[in-house]
């Protein structure tokens, strides 16, 4: 999947660091997105260490996801989760401050990033003491477009957004929710933020936590422009 | 417990509370039998002058057991034992409370390991949670009014063991382990010598605080399962407590209510501050899981009695109190 379905292509890899914890900041998209696994998958593949995604807690409330997405080395977006895995045991650990508004907008919205949350992730880097890297995913957001959005039904079903996707027009409404496009999926690593603040405080100034936040969310959101100028093809890149 | 105590010579005397005999041989422990709600403690505490309570008769699953009786057993008896320990011109200067880890809930916002001080998430749903934040709030109120006392409360994450018998250990006992299709938690266990050990490491060194009590790490439900040796029996994932309901009454499985968030979010506590303390593990979670399952294995093979030789007690009476006994005097 990851190698000749995708044929994931990464750009900056020696800035990931080979020992001790970051977080790890990326765009998400696609209905069922496939920027976290690219994401995951690639860096364990390539540079041999594990990453931690965070997912939407609402994830664990669903039967055979929540397991299947746990087994694959994902957590529960918990501040003290992330603590733990940046902090105690320097790990990688991936966010997509974006969180479920990310995947669930359209395609006719496709690239634009949504809000980063509340700034959540800067506080968490800044109380473990360890950098932000921002990852630019370009492909994944063409691997499973969402054409329209079943607000009704998606209540009904207590999920975050019921969508109705090209794949499933494409395969079917059961095997378009599993199926793909070959999307060739870019991944960017930009420099890493680091925050010169004393770690390990239990609250940060906000309004430092929310010009970070939206500096980096601005730095992503111009290198994925950037990306989308040198393609020249959605399936080859 | 009270053999682990009974070991130690700086121990004077041991007194026993409970409604039932003990189960175990005990040599210098005297027993008095009391009624569920520990009415007499007051009396007994001011007739002893005893300097430690070590309160280990809550109820930490609620099979078998009406909500009513589970609210009079663990409120109201720690209600009056708390009321005794705290009397005007106490003897008591500790007082340790059991609890367990039901006490976290089970939730999909739950973090991975909680520490002592987090906070619940889920909703309280059952008459056991409820009761046991009652106790531990009754805990507070007592440490607030009574400052110079000693006061531990060690929750217990789900205990298994040779001896010990639990609705999941009942269940892998059977080799019939319930789960919720589609959902494989992660679990904690303790064994039970742990939770002896621990009990005796706050009581001996007299260290006040709450602390959570569990085997190092966390395995995969159908881990557990395999381990004992048990068959996973999966209930659907919507209303699973109705279809489970009549295996219940069967007695095919066992699912108390409490158990029904757990098999869906699993549970982890953090005990490094326990650690801190000084206390050291002798089992870890899938340890404990091990321990019971070899229990298990020669249980199935010699049966239900335990493997002790059964006169050792009586012989061991004829010894300590027949005057036909001469006794060897130190010289």
């Amino acid at each position: 999947m990851y190698r000749h379905w995708f044929r994931v292509e990464w750009e900056g890899l020696d800035k990931i660091p080979m020992t001790g914890g970051a977080l790890l900041v990326s765009n998400h998209a696609g209905a069922i997105p496939s920027d976290a696994p690219a994401i995951m998958h690639g860096i364990e593949e390539e540079l041999g260490r594990p990453v931690y995604g965070m997912a939407d807690y609402f994830f664990r409330k669903v039967p055979v996801v929540g397991t299947l997405w746990s087994r694959a080395g994902g957590v529960a977006a918990h501040p003290d989760n992330a603590y733990r895995l940046l902090h105690d045991q320097g790990q990688l650990s991936l966010v997509f401050p974006e969180g479920t508004k990310g995947p669930s907008k359209t395609y006719a919205d496709r690239y634009r990033l949504r809000r980063f949350g509340r700034g959540g992730f800067v506080e968490i880097a800044m109380r473990s003491g360890v950098p932000v890297i921002p990852i630019a995913v370009v492909g994944a957001e063409e691997s499973m477009p969402i054409l329209f959005r079943m607000n009704g039904l998606a209540k009904a079903l207590k999920l975050p957004y019921f969508p109705v996707t090209a794949n499933d027009l494409a395969f079917g409404p059961l095997l378009g929710k599993v199926a793909y496009f070959p999307a060739k999926i870019k991944i960017h690593v930009l420099d890493p933020v680091t925050f010169d603040v004393e770690p390990g405080l239990e609250r940060y100034s906000k309004s430092r936590v929310m010009d970070e936040a939206e500096h980096i969310r601005a730095r992503l959101q111009d290198t994925l422009h950037d990306m989308l100028r040198e393609r020249r093809s959605v399936w080859f890149g | 417990m009270a053999q682990a105590l009974e070991a130690d010579p700086n121990v004077e005397m041991i007194l026993g509370l409970g409604t039932d005999e003990p189960k175990v041989p005990l040599e210098r422990t005297e027993f008095v039998r009391a009624d569920q709600t520990y009415s007499i403690l007051n009396r007994i505490v001011r007739a002893t002058q005893v300097d430690t309570i070590v309160h280990t008769f809550l109820k930490t699953n609620s099979v078998g057991i009406s909500s009513r009786v589970l609210h009079e057993i663990n409120v109201i008896g720690t209600l009056n034992l708390l009321a005794a320990a705290g009397a005007p011109g106490t003897s008591v200067r500790q007082v340790v409370v059991k609890s367990s880890t039901h006490i976290y809930g089970a939730s999909e916002k739950d973090p991975a390991w909680f520490r002592e001080e987090t906070g619940r998430n889920a909703p309280v749903r059952t008459q056991l949670e409820r009761s046991l934040i009652e106790v531990e709030a009754l805990v507070r109120d007592f440490i607030m009014d009574n400052p110079r006392l000693v006061v531990s409360v060690l929750r217990f994450a789900h205990v298994l063991g040779t001896d010990i018998l639990t609705p999941i250990s009942a269940d892998l006992r059977r080799r019939l382990l319930p789960c919720i299709a589609g959902f494989d938690p992660l679990v904690q266990f303790v064994e039970e010598d742990d939770v002896v050990r621990s009990l005796e490491h706050v009581t001996r060194h007299r260290i006040p605080g709450t602390f959570n009590v569990a085997g190092a790490g966390k395995l995969p439900w159908s881990e557990v399962a395999s381990i004992a040796g048990a068959f996973l029996f999966p209930l659907p994932p919507i209303n699973p407590r109705s279809f489970a309901s009549p295996f219940r009454l069967l007695g095919l499985i066992q699912f108390p209510v409490e158990m029904e968030t757990l098999l869906r979010f699993g549970r982890g506590v953090d005990t490094s501050r326990l650690i801190e303390t000084g206390f050291t593990y002798r089992y870890s979670s899938a340890g404990a899981v091990e321990s019971l399952a070899r229990a298990n294995n020669l249980r199935r093979a010699v049966g239900d009695d335990e493997p002790t030789y059964r006169y050792e007690q009586d012989v061991e009476q004829f010894f300590q109190h027949s005057p036909a006994v001469v006794r060897e005097i130190d010289g």
